[in-house]
């Protein structure tokens, strides 16, 4: 079965991206696909513990992110140099992910069938 | 070779479409196969009815459903972003108690699903990111 990798490098509230991303995500998973997520660029912020995007009226990203695993997409990267550029550590995010260089991003993604990016 | 292709761009707003445009008709020529392109996030607009630029300007709702009918490809529009954005199908205006007719011909819209059985039947699946 083809293995998919999706890539959220988008910030979290700035647009509708994030949200219809989790969309196609969660469109996978409902059909049996194995998914997995690499964050990188502006999209580690997509995990930052105690956000919220009340005063956007905009939805609860976070708490899709939360439910991921009840889908079983629960095959999470982190690029290092993103966190270390944006100044965050593993720790402030919301989901246990793991961490990996920008030189081995690509040597990650070659083991991928499909790979969604944009 | 199989391709499917994902277009996430309007068609104003930057180089996606253009670019899925030239790549379609480029796999195409060189004897490829186009199974679907599936229009995502800003990318629906491609599919707005009413689009009507300068006759000397590029045509690009006329030019998919031109592409897509010589060479079958089929042209699907995510409802779930089309229906956020303000372009609907007759049949799901009609369901909203509208009149208004948004889907070009040649397009259709449908759900996520077609995107996903796009990557399972392609050989290659390739995505033309928005901003």
């Amino acid at each position: 079965m083809k293995r998919y990798l999706v890539i959220m490098s988008h910030p979290p509230h700035g647009s509708i991206h994030v949200q219809e991303q989790l969309d196609v995500i969660l469109t996978m998973a409902a059909f049996d696909r194995s998914v997995s997520l690499l964050f990188l660029d502006e999209g580690v912020f997509q995990l930052l513990r105690g956000q919220t995007a009340q005063q956007y009226q905009h939805k609860e990203t976070v708490a899709i992110f939360d439910a991921l695993a009840l889908y079983d997409v629960d095959d999470l990267w982190v690029e290092t140099e993103s966190l270390m550029e944006k100044g965050l550590s593993l720790e402030q995010l919301t989901l246990p992910v793991k961490p990996i260089a920008r030189l081995e991003i690509n040597a990650l993604m070659s083991g991928f069938d499909v790979i969604l990016g944009g | 070779m199989k391709f499917a292709v994902q277009i996430n761009g309007s068609p104003y707003a930057g180089p996606a479409g253009e670019m899925a445009y030239q790549f379609v008709v480029a796999a195409l020529s060189s004897g490829h196969t186009v199974l679907q392109i599936f229009f995502y996030f800003d990318g629906i607009y491609h599919g707005l009815a009413a689009q009507m630029p300068p006759g000397d300007e590029r045509q690009f709702t006329h030019r998919w459903h031109e592409l897509a009918r010589k060479n079958n490809i089929d042209l699907v529009i995510c409802i779930s972003a089309a229906q956020r954005r303000g372009l609907l199908s007759l049949e799901e205006s009609r369901r909203q108690n509208r009149a208004d007719q948004d889907l070009a011909p040649g397009f259709r819209i449908s759900g996520l699903g077609q995107l996903v059985e796009a990557t399972i039947n392609a050989d290659r699946f390739i995505v033309f990111p928005g901003s």
